[in-house]
C-alpha cells in the first residue's frame, strides 16, 4: 500500500499489531483501517522534527494553561500536569451511531432506575431489583427519597467508561453517575490538539464540542425556571435562571476541569460556604446581597452535600440543601443520591431491566460482572480469581480494584475469608483486554508505538432526551499495567476525533478561550464575597510581590557596588527597609538609627496575612525602639546571604514566600482569571521553584528582573484586561492600597535618612528613575524628586495618584453599597493638595512626615473597614451539634 | 416522603383500650460564647403513631422563636421538623411536649412459640413477601453498626440451633444486661461497637446498637427505637422534673408478630413503659436533634427530660 510504504521507514516501524487485541489503526491485516488514512498520510509527510515541535507545542500548552490534575497522595504537592498525547483517537462515523445510541438508551434506563428507587420502588417489589442493592447499598441515600424530579429527570449528566474488546465490539465497564468529571478536560484536549492538527480536523469532518455544552446549559436553566415557579421569589422579568457550578475546592483532583466548565459555560464557580438556604431556598451569598440559586450543578459527592441532614462531619456542603431540593426550590444536578447507580453491582441486572422497562435489549453489554452479593456468583468468583478483577460493590467503601491473578497464596486466602464476611461489598469483573492505539513519545526513534485505551463518553439530559457529546476523553494506559485506567494513578489522556457525514463550515472555530475578554466578570450581581475577598488579595499580593522583589534588588545592588568600595550613607535607611519588611534580621543597627521622634510606619501591616490582621503600628513602634540598644554585630556578608535566601526561599519572609501566596490566592481565582494570566503566573513561580538555594550576584538579579517582568504583565492584564466591573474595583482597590502603603512608608523612611545619602534607590524602588532622568537629566535632588513621588498626579507610583485612585475605587464601590469609608481619607487628600513645592517638598519636613504617616495608618483602617463590610461572612465559623 | 405508608405489616392488635397515657417534656437548651446568627436544626421530637402508640397532642416551640419551621416525615415514616433561627442569639431552647397513650403489646407467652430463627433468615435471602422487603431496610450495615464475627460470634450463644426465634432475642438481651456495665463516661456517640464489645461498658445507645449489630450479623433484620422510659423515683419520694432521659432499645422483626421491642439496658420486653418517638437503622437515622449554627463558639448544653403518667381515663 502506498501510505505504508511511505513511512514504514520510520512511523510505523516499532508498531506492534497486536494478536489477541484490537488494534485502533490497523486491520487484522496490519493495514491502516480507512479512518486513519488521512492522518497516517500526514504525519508520513511530516519530518520527526515537525513532530517534536508539535510535542513540545502541545507540553507547553497544557503547562502554560495550566492544565492539572491533583493527585491526593503526591508528596511532592497536589499538582501534576495533565499528560495529553499528541495523536487523537479517531472514530469514524458509522461506529459513532451505534455507540451514541448504546449511550443514549443507557442513560435513560439510568435514570428510569434512579426515579424508581427515589420514588416509588416498584423494581424492588417486583424482584427486578434485589433488595440488598439498595438497602444495603453504601451509595443509598434515604432523605433523597421522596425529592420529585423535574419532568422525571434525576440523571442530568451521564458518563460511561467503555473498552473495546478484540471482537471490535465496544462494552461498558462503568457508569458514572454521579459527578462526572473529564467532559472538561476533554474539552481542553480538543482546544489544544485543535491547533495542533487544525487541516486533519477540518478534512476528517470532526465534530465539534461546543454545542454539547451549551444544551447542557440550556436544559440547566430550563428546569431552573420550574424551580423558580417554586418558593415566591419569582424571576423578574427576562432575568435567567441562576445556575451555579458547586465545587469542593481546590485540593479537589479535577478542580482545574471545574473551573475551566465554570468558564466555558459561564456559571460562578462556588464552595458550600457561598450558599446559604433560608426558608427552603438556596441564595449565593453575593456582595449585592443574597441571589436566589435555581440550579446546583454539583461536584460535590452526595453524603457530603449537606451537613444538616447527610454526613455530619461534611464541610464542603450547604446545611438545609437537602430540604429545599425537597420542597422543588431548587434543582440539585445530578439528583442526590445518584452515586447509587455507580454500583458495579447494578450491571448484571441491566439487560433485565433494559427488557422490562424500555421493552428493547441492552445495545451495549456489560463486560461480565459478578455480584458477590448472590451466593452462587461469589463461588463462581473464588473458582475463576485469577481471571477477574475484584473492585468494591459501592465507591463509598474507597478500595482499590485488585487483580486476582496480583494475589497469591496467604494474602489470596485472606482476600477471599474478607469476600465470604461481606460479599454484599465486592463485584468481581472480567479483565478486558483493551483495544489499542498509537501514541508518540519523543524518544530515540520517531515512531509511534501502541498503548492501551480507554473510552469516556458523556450525555446530557434535555427535555427531549439524552444527547451524547460527540467526542470524549481518551483515556491511556502508562507504564506496563495495561489492565489500569485511572488518572488517579497516573495515565495519559487524549483528544477524541468523532466524524461527521457532514460539518457545518464554521464549526471549527477554535473554542474560545484564552482572549482576554475571558478575564471579565461576566455578572456582578453573582461576585461573592469570598470571591471579592479573593479579588481584593489578588491585587494586594502582586503589588506586594512587585514592592518586595525592588527592596531586594535596590538593597542587593548597593551591596554587590560596595563590595568594591564603601556604601553610601543612604545605605542604613535601605537596610532599615529591608528589617521592616523582614527580609532581615530586626537585628540590623541601622533600623535602631531611626530617630525614635519619627513616626515609625508600621512594617507589620506589610505582613499581615491574608485576613488583613495588622498589627497595631504603636506597636511596632515599640517594637523599634527595643531593637535601638542592639549592638550592630551583622556583617554585610550576613546581609547579603539573607537577601539571597529571601529571594529564593519560602521558609523565610521575602519575595518567593509573598509569590507563593499570590499563587495560593489566585488558585482560588481560577476560573476568574485569563490563560493568559495563569501563564505569567505559572512562569513566575517556575522560575522561582527552579533556582537553587545558592544564588550568585547575577542569578539573583535576572530572577529579580524576571519577577519584575511577570509582575507588569499581570499588572498591564489588571489595567487593560479586565471590565471595570465590580470584581476588576476590587482586585483594582488592593493593588492601589498595597502601593500607597508602601509608598508612604518608603517615603517616611527617605525623608528621615542622613543627609548625605543619593536619591537613586528611592527612585529605582518607586519605578520612577526613566521618568527622573527624561525629564532632568540630571543628579536626583529633593524638590524635583518629592514632587515626582508625592504631588505628581500623573506618575503612577506618587502618593497623590495612588490616593485619589483609592478614593475613586471607594467610591465606585459605594455607588452600589453605600458609603465606604473613603471620607476618611478625603481630607488628606486635601491637605496633600494643599501642599506647596517651593514651601512644603524639601528634605526631613516634619509635617509631611506626619501627612505620611497618616496616609498609612488611615488606609490600613479602610482595608479593615472593607473587610468588615463586605468579606466577613461567617461562614467560618459553622459548629455542629448534635444530641 | 415514605414509600410505604403504613409498612409496619403488623396484625391490627383491633381496638383495645390503653394501657397508660404519658406527658412528655424534652427540653435542650444550648448556651453559646458567642452570638449566633443562624441556626438551622433538624429535628426527630415529635413522636410517631403506630398500632400500640396513640399520639393525642404535640407541639414544639423554640426560643428565639424560628423564621421557618416545616413538619416532614422521613423515609422510615419518622416526623420531623427543620426550623431556622435567623435572629441572632446565645441562648437556645428547643422545648418538645406530647401527650400519647400506649395499648398492650406480645406478652412473654406469646414468644415461646415462635418458628425457629434459621427460617426468618432464610426468608430474608430469599425475600419472597411484601414483609421481608420492608423488614429488609433495616437487615445491612448502616453508618453506625457494620457487622462482623465478634458479633456473630457474641450473638451465637443464644441463636443456637432451631431455636425459637423471639427466645432467642429475649436470651440475647439478658444477656448483654448481664453482661455489660451501664457507664455514661465509657463510651461516646462514635465510639465503634468492636470497642463497646470489647469494654463492655457504654449506654442504652451503645447496647441496642450492639444487639441490632449482633442480629443483622446473623442475617436478621432489626431496627433501632428511640423515644423515652418511665423512671420509678425511690419509694416514698415524689417524681422529679427533668430526671428522666432520653432512651434507646430494640425492635426484632418476627413473620407473624410483627415488630417485637426489647430494651436491653433494662432487660425487658417493651411493654407499656416505653413510649416511642421514632425507629431507623441506627441512632443516626433517629437523632432527636441536629443542627449546624453560625457563630457561636463554645457551647454549653442542657436537656431536661420530664416523663409523667396520666390517668388512663382522661383519653
Amino acid at each position: 500500500m502506498e501510505v505504508n510504504e511511505r513511512m514504514d521507514n520510520q512511523l510505523l516501524a516499532n508498531y506492534l499489531a497486536s494478536t489477541n487485541s484490537y488494534d485502533e489503526m490497523l486491520d487484522s491485516s496490519g493495514q491502516p483501517r480507512q479512518h486513519w488514512r488521512a492522518m497516517l498520510d500526514s504525519l508520513a509527510a511530516d519530518t520527526p522534527d515537525t513532530m517534536r515541535q508539535r510535542f513540545d507545542t502541545v507540553q507547553r500548552q497544557v503547562h502554560e494553561n495550566g492544565v492539572t490534575y491533583n493527585v491526593y497522595a503526591d508528596a511532592k504537592g497536589t499538582q501534576r500536569a495533565w499528560d495529553l498525547n499528541v495523536l487523537p483517537l479517531i472514530l469514524p462515523h458509522a461506529e459513532w451511531r451505534e455507540i451514541e445510541a448504546a449511550v443514549i438508551q443507557r442513560a435513560t434506563l439510568l435514570n428510569q432506575i434512579l426515579g424508581d428507587v427515589y420514588g416509588a420502588q416498584t423494581m424492588l417489589a417486583n424482584g427486578l431489583l434485589p433488595p440488598a442493592l439498595i438497602h444495603g447499598s453504601a451509595g443509598f441515600l434515604r432523605p433523597a427519597h421522596g425529592i420529585v424530579h423535574k419532568d422525571d429527570v434525576a440523571l442530568h449528566f451521564y458518563a460511561i467508561d467503555m473498552a473495546r474488546g478484540p471482537d471490535g465490539r465496544w462494552w461498558a465497564l462503568a457508569d458514572r453517575t454521579q459527578a462526572p468529571s473529564g467532559a472538561g478536560y476533554a474539552l481542553e484536549n480538543r482546544a489544544i490538539i485543535g491547533r495542533t492538527f487544525p487541516e486533519l480536523l477540518r478534512d476528517l469532518k470532526v465534530q465539534p464540542l461546543s454545542g454539547f455544552f451549551s444544551t447542557m446549559r440550556d436544559s440547566l436553566a430550563h428546569w431552573g425556571r420550574l424551580c423558580a415557579r417554586n418558593g415566591n421569589v419569582p424571576l423578574r422579568n427576562g432575568e435567567p435562571p441562576l445556575i451555579v457550578l458547586l465545587t469542593t475546592g481546590p485540593y479537589n483532583e479535577t478542580y482545574y476541569e471545574q473551573a475551566y466548565l465554570a468558564r466555558h459555560l459561564g456559571l460562578p464557580l462556588v464552595e458550600g460556604g457561598d450558599l446559604t438556604v433560608r426558608n427552603g431556598i438556596v441564595w449565593l451569598k453575593a456582595l449585592s446581597g443574597l441571589q436566589r440559586v435555581h440550579v446546583i450543578m454539583r461536584r460535590v459527592d452526595d453524603e457530603f452535600c449537606d451537613p444538616l441532614e447527610l454526613r455530619t462531619d461534611s464541610a464542603l456542603g450547604v446545611p438545609g440543601l437537602t430540604e429545599a431540593a425537597r420542597r422543588g426550590n431548587v434543582m440539585v444536578a445530578n439528583s442526590l443520591g445518584s452515586s447509587l447507580l455507580e454500583s458495579g453491582a447494578l450491571l448484571g441486572f441491566l439487560p433485565a431491566l433494559c427488557k422490562r422497562l424500555l421493552g428493547e435489549p441492552l445495545k451495549m453489554p456489560s463486560v461480565a460482572t459478578w455480584w458477590c452479593g448472590q451466593e452462587a456468583a461469589l463461588e463462581q468468583v473464588i473458582e475463576k480469581f485469577d481471571k477477574l478483577v475484584i473492585k468494591p460493590s459501592f465507591s463509598q467503601l474507597r478500595q482499590l480494584a485488585i487483580f486476582g491473578q496480583d494475589l497469591k497464596g496467604d494474602a489470596r486466602a485472606a482476600f477471599i475469608a474478607k469476600m465470604r464476611a461481606k460479599p454484599n461489598n465486592y463485584v468481581a469483573q472480567e479483565v478486558v483486554r483493551l483495544s489499542q492505539a498509537p501514541v508518540w513519545q519523543p524518544g530515540a526513534s520517531s515512531a509511534l508505538s501502541a498503548r492501551a485505551i480507554g473510552l469516556r463518553v458523556f450525555a446530557c439530559a434535555t427535555p427531549n432526551g439524552y444527547v451524547v457529546m460527540p467526542g470524549g476523553l481518551t483515556r491511556v494506559a502508562t507504564g506496563p499495567d495495561a489492565r489500569v485506567l485511572t488518572m488517579q494513578l497516573g495515565g495519559g489522556s487524549k483528544d477524541t476525533w468523532v466524524q461527521a457525514n457532514s460539518v457545518p463550515a464554521d464549526a471549527h472555530k477554535p473554542l474560545q478561550r484564552s482572549t482576554t475578554s475571558l478575564d471579565l466578570i461576566r455578572d456582578d450581581t453573582h461576585l461573592s464575597s469570598r470571591m471579592a475577598e479573593n479579588l481584593f488579595w489578588f491585587g494586594r499580593h502582586t503589588v506586594r510581590c512587585d514592592n518586595l522583589g525592588r527592596l531586594l534588588r535596590v538593597s542587593l545592588n548597593i551591596l554587590f557596588d560596595a563590595r568594591s568600595g564603601d556604601k553610601g550613607a543612604e545605605w542604613p535607611t535601605v537596610a532599615a527597609l529591608c528589617a521592616w519588611f523582614h527580609l532581615i534580621d530586626v537585628k540590623e543597627p541601622a533600623l535602631a538609627s531611626a530617630p525614635a521622634s519619627a513616626p515609625v510606619p508600621a512594617p507589620a501591616q506589610m505582613q499581615s496575612q491574608m485576613q488583613g490582621q495588622a498589627q497595631d503600628p504603636v506597636q511596632a513602634q515599640r517594637q523599634a525602639q527595643a531593637a535601638e540598644p542592639a549592638p550592630p554585630t551583622v556583617s554585610d556578608a550576613e546581609i547579603e546571604a539573607a537577601l539571597l535566601l529571601a529571594v529564593v526561599s519560602p521558609d523565610v519572609p521575602g519575595l518567593a514566600r509573598q509569590q507563593q501566596q499570590l499563587y495560593h490566592t489566585a488558585s482560588h481565582l481560577r476560573e476568574r482569571l485569563s490563560v493568559d494570566n495563569w501563564r505569567a503566573l505559572n512562569r513566575m513561580e517556575e522560575r522561582g521553584a527552579s533556582a537553587g538555594q545558592a544564588l550568585s550576584q547575577s542569578e539573583a538579579m535576572t530572577i529579580l528582573d524576571d519577577a519584575a517582568a511577570s509582575l507588569m504583565t499581570m499588572a498591564g492584564f489588571a489595567l487593560d484586561g479586565m471590565t471595570r466591573d465590580l470584581g476588576w474595583r476590587f482586585l483594582s482597590f488592593g493593588r492601589r492600597l498595597e502601593r500607597l502603603q508602601f509608598q508612604s512608608i518608603v517615603l517616611q523612611s527617605a525623608l528621615e535618612m542622613d543627609a548625605d545619602g543619593s536619591l537613586d534607590w528611592l527612585l529605582e524602588l518607586s519605578d520612577s528613575i526613566v521618568t527622573y532622568r527624561a525629564r532632568y537629566r540630571a543628579q536626583p535632588e529633593w524638590l524635583p524628586v518629592l514632587d515626582l513621588l508625592v504631588l505628581d498626579a500623573s506618575n503612577p507610583r506618587s502618593i497623590l495618584f495612588q490616593l485619589d485612585g483609592v478614593i475613586e475605587s471607594l467610591k465606585k464601590i459605594g455607588r452600589s453599597y453605600g458609603p465606604c469609608g473613603e471620607e476618611q481619607l478625603i481630607p488628606l487628600q486635601q491637605e496633600l493638595l494643599a501642599l506647596k513645592p517651593e514651601t512644603d517638598l524639601y528634605y526631613a519636613n516634619p509635617h509631611l512626615i506626619d501627612l505620611l504617616h497618616r496616609i498609612n495608618v488611615a488606609s490600613e483602617a479602610i482595608s479593615e473597614h472593607i473587610g468588615l463590610q463586605f468579606f466577613s461572612y461567617t461562614g467560618d465559623h459553622q459548629h455542629r451539634t448534635k444530641k | 416522603m415514605n414509600a410505604n405508608p403504613n409498612p409496619d405489616a403488623i396484625p391490627n392488635p383491633g381496638p383495645q383500650s390503653p394501657c397508660a397515657r404519658y406527658n412528655v417534656i424534652h427540653e435542650t437548651r444550648y448556651a453559646y460564647q458567642s452570638m449566633v446568627t443562624l441556626s438551622q436544626q433538624y429535628l426527630h421530637m415529635t413522636p410517631r403513631s403506630f398500632p400500640y402508640q396513640e399520639t393525642e397532642s404535640h407541639q414544639i416551640w423554640v426560643d428565639p422563636a424560628e423564621e421557618d419551621g416545616v413538619d416532614g416525615v422521613d423515609y422510615f415514616g419518622n416526623n420531623t421538623r427543620h426550623i431556622a433561627i435567623t435572629v441572632p442569639h446565645k441562648t437556645l431552647l428547643v422545648h418538645a411536649e406530647f401527650t400519647v397513650a400506649l395499648t398492650p403489646r406480645h406478652n412473654l407467652d406469646k414468644i415461646k412459640g415462635t418458628l425457629p430463627w434459621e427460617s426468618l433468615r432464610d426468608a430474608m435471602r430469599q425475600q419472597r413477601s411484601p414483609t421481608t422487603l420492608e423488614a429488609a431496610r433495616y437487615l445491612y450495615g448502616s453508618p453506625h453498626i457494620s457487622f462482623s464475627r465478634e458479633l456473630e460470634d457474641y450473638a451465637r450463644l443464644s441463636y443456637t440451633p432451631g431455636r425459637p426465634q423471639l427466645d432467642a432475642a429475649l436470651d440475647l438481651t439478658q444477656r448483654i444486661f448481664e453482661d455489660f456495665e451501664f457507664d455514661g463516661k465509657a463510651t461516646e456517640i462514635s465510639t465503634p461497637l468492636e470497642q463497646v464489645l470489647k469494654g463492655r461498658r457504654g449506654v442504652c445507645q451503645d447496647f441496642a446498637q450492639l444487639m441490632i449489630g449482633c442480629l443483622r450479623s446473623l442475617g436478621l433484620p432489626a431496627r433501632y427505637v428511640s423515644g423515652y422510659i418511665l423512671t420509678h423515683p425511690p419509694a416514698g419520694q415524689p417524681r422529679m422534673i427533668g430526671a428522666d432521659a432520653s432512651h434507646a432499645w430494640v425492635s426484632v422483626f418476627c413473620p407473624g408478630l410483627g415488630w417485637v421491642d426489647f430494651d436491653p439496658t433494662n432487660r425487658c420486653l417493651v411493654q407499656c413503659e416505653h413510649i416511642t418517638l421514632g425507629w431507623g437503622r441506627d441512632f443516626s437515622d433517629v437523632t432527636p436533634m441536629r443542627g449546624i449554627v453560625l457563630g457561636g463558639g463554645e457551647q454549653d448544653l442542657d436537656v431536661m427530660v420530664t416523663v409523667t403518667p396520666l390517668a388512663l381515663d382522661l383519653a
